[in-house]
């Protein structure tokens, strides 16, 4: 599903910050991969060369067999189109309903209202939210609001799923339930790539742990922990 | 583009444009504005113009024939007028028609005959039509030089004048207009940079969901064309209004003025108004979005 080759991301600036070096990592279609280490690692550099948001500096990225290098600009729409992002920080619309929130995200990728009226409910009924439709963000708590940011990536039946600390601002029982849901949808199929920091949660999960430290990659564990 | 597509922009068109309320009715009255300068610019050198033509069609040149002249020998002058190149028509005016249109112009009450005893001391008069206003001054000339004739009058300088006008209105008029045209331009980029700031976080998501360029730019140019819009049927609306209350005033003042009131030129001028709104609106919205969507 994703692969990259010797890939390094050096940010040119006032002063030279090589945010990766050498990686190279394969991460299997139906994978649940944690992305684990401390804070400027590189991990949130690493989850952006994934979704072409940047170009590596050197190496080659494939993702769903396509080269993120040799993409066109204009390509890339479609092909975020096969990713579905979660943020720590929900990024919700705050002056629209849970509803509006998850619709505007097939909206933008130009599927039919009929098309939009059948998967909003059945996706936030999936995320455990079909009696709140019609509520803003701000009436909900933080688990519920990042469920809807759930629902609002996988709405579109994503390939991969992108989650970066996703359970950053939550507390342990709202995790578990966030948790939850991803593996429900792994289940289903779908590759998971997590940056996270808690610890707990990497160790009880029992999947795939890649830990990086100062832009490298230090360990890569099938079934590891933090 | 889809159908739903274009209807999702629509509403967020519209969405956009009742949220930021102030800023956009500043836009639409910048564009009303300059649309109405326009329009009445356009409409004043359009009757200048009619107003000079019909002006044309009615110059002639007056030939005053010397008194000692006998009828014989005034009437035979005639082909040497109708030779001088240019002159359409000829027209004999003996002086006792000309008194007669003298005492008629006078009025009623006037004892003009008795006054002057029984002598005529009008002379007798040709009138020569030409085939183009600008030849007039020629014909003039022309006609002075042939014997017998006393005196010759025309419109001097009056077609030049108006046309000369015109020129002026017009060229006042593009600059006004270029003018008033660039802050409407101005401030329809300056809403339409509002909205997309206020609306950046919804546009960084649908850059993350991969929406296309053209679908996240749609919204905001349909906002900018709608605004175009909008002040152009405002501007053709107080244009009609004030246009037709104009003409009816004009009509019961000065009825011999040749105003322009055809439905046709109207119509036409108000779809060239309507046009160029949109199209400003369309611009501005270009020149706002030009360099926003590099992510």
């Amino acid at each position: 599903m994703i692969q990259l080759f010797n890939v390094s991301k050096t940010y040119l600036g006032g002063v030279r910050v090589i945010a990766l070096k050498d990686i190279n990592l394969h991460i299997k279609r139906g994978e649940f991969a944690f992305l684990v280490g401390p804070s400027g690692a590189g991990k949130s550099t690493l989850t952006r060369l994934m979704i072409r948001e940047e170009l590596p500096s050197a190496g080659q990225i494939m993702v769903d067999s396509r080269s993120l290098l040799r993409m066109k600009e204009r390509e890339v729409p479609y092909f975020r189109r096969k990713i579905g992002f979660i943020f720590q920080d929900f990024r919700l619309l705050m002056e629209r309903t849970v509803y509006e929130n998850v619709a505007f995200a097939i909206e933008a990728i130009e599927m039919s209202k009929s098309e939009v009226r059948t998967r909003v409910p059945a996706v936030l009924d999936l995320v455990g939210l079909k009696d709140k439709l019609q509520s803003y963000p701000h009436q909900l708590s933080g688990g519920q609001q990042q469920r809807v940011c759930i629902a609002r990536a996988i709405v579109n039946d994503p390939l991969l799923v992108i989650a970066d600390e996703p359970t950053g601002n939550l507390d342990p029982d709202t995790s578990w339930e966030v948790m939850n849901i991803l593996s429900a949808i792994n289940k289903r199929g779908t590759t998971i790539v997590m940056a996270t920091h808690d610890k707990e949660m990497v160790d009880r999960m029992k999947r795939r742990v890649i830990a990086l430290d100062m832009g490298r990659i230090v360990r890569d564990e099938e079934r590891g922990a933090y | 583009m889809r159908i739903s597509s274009f209807q999702y922009a629509l509403r967020d068109a519209c969405r956009s444009l009742w949220r930021n309320k102030f800023m956009s009715l500043a836009s639409v009255a910048t564009v009303a504005i300059s649309l109405v300068i326009l329009g009445g610019a356009w409409l004043l050198v359009l009757n200048t113009q009619n107003l000079a033509t019909a002006m044309e069609s009615e110059l002639e040149v007056n030939l005053y024939l010397k008194q000692d002249l006998t009828r014989e020998q005034a009437l035979g002058m005639k082909d040497q007028f109708a030779a001088i190149p240019g002159v359409d028509t000829t027209t004999y005016v003996p002086k006792e028609e000309g008194l007669k249109i003298l005492e008629d112009r006078l009025g009623e009450d006037t004892n003009l005959l008795q006054a002057l005893d029984g002598n005529n001391p009008l002379p007798d008069i040709y009138r020569l039509k030409s085939k183009d206003a600008t030849l007039v001054p020629q014909i003039a000339a022309e006609a002075a030089q042939i014997a017998g004739v006393e005196k010759v009058r025309y419109g001097q300088g009056m077609v030049e004048k108006l046309l000369s006008l015109t020129d002026w209105l017009r060229t006042v008029g593009i600059l006004v207009i270029i003018a008033i045209a660039l802050a409407a331009l101005f401030l329809i980029a300056t809403t339409i940079r509002i909205t997309v700031f206020a609306r950046r976080r919804e546009v960084s998501i649908m850059k993350l969901v991969g929406a296309t360029n053209w679908y996240i730019r749609w919204p905001f140019f349909l906002e900018g064309m709608m605004i175009g819009l909008l002040g152009a049927l405002i501007a053709v609306g107080f244009l009609q209004l004030l246009y037709s209350q104009l003409l009816k005033n004009v009509a019961m003042m000065v009825s011999f003025l040749p105003i322009i009131s055809d439905a046709g030129s109207l119509l036409r001028l108000y779809e060239i108004l309507l046009f160029s709104g949109t199209l400003l609106g369309a611009i501005g919205s270009a020149i706002s979005l030009r360099k926003f969507l590099k992510v």
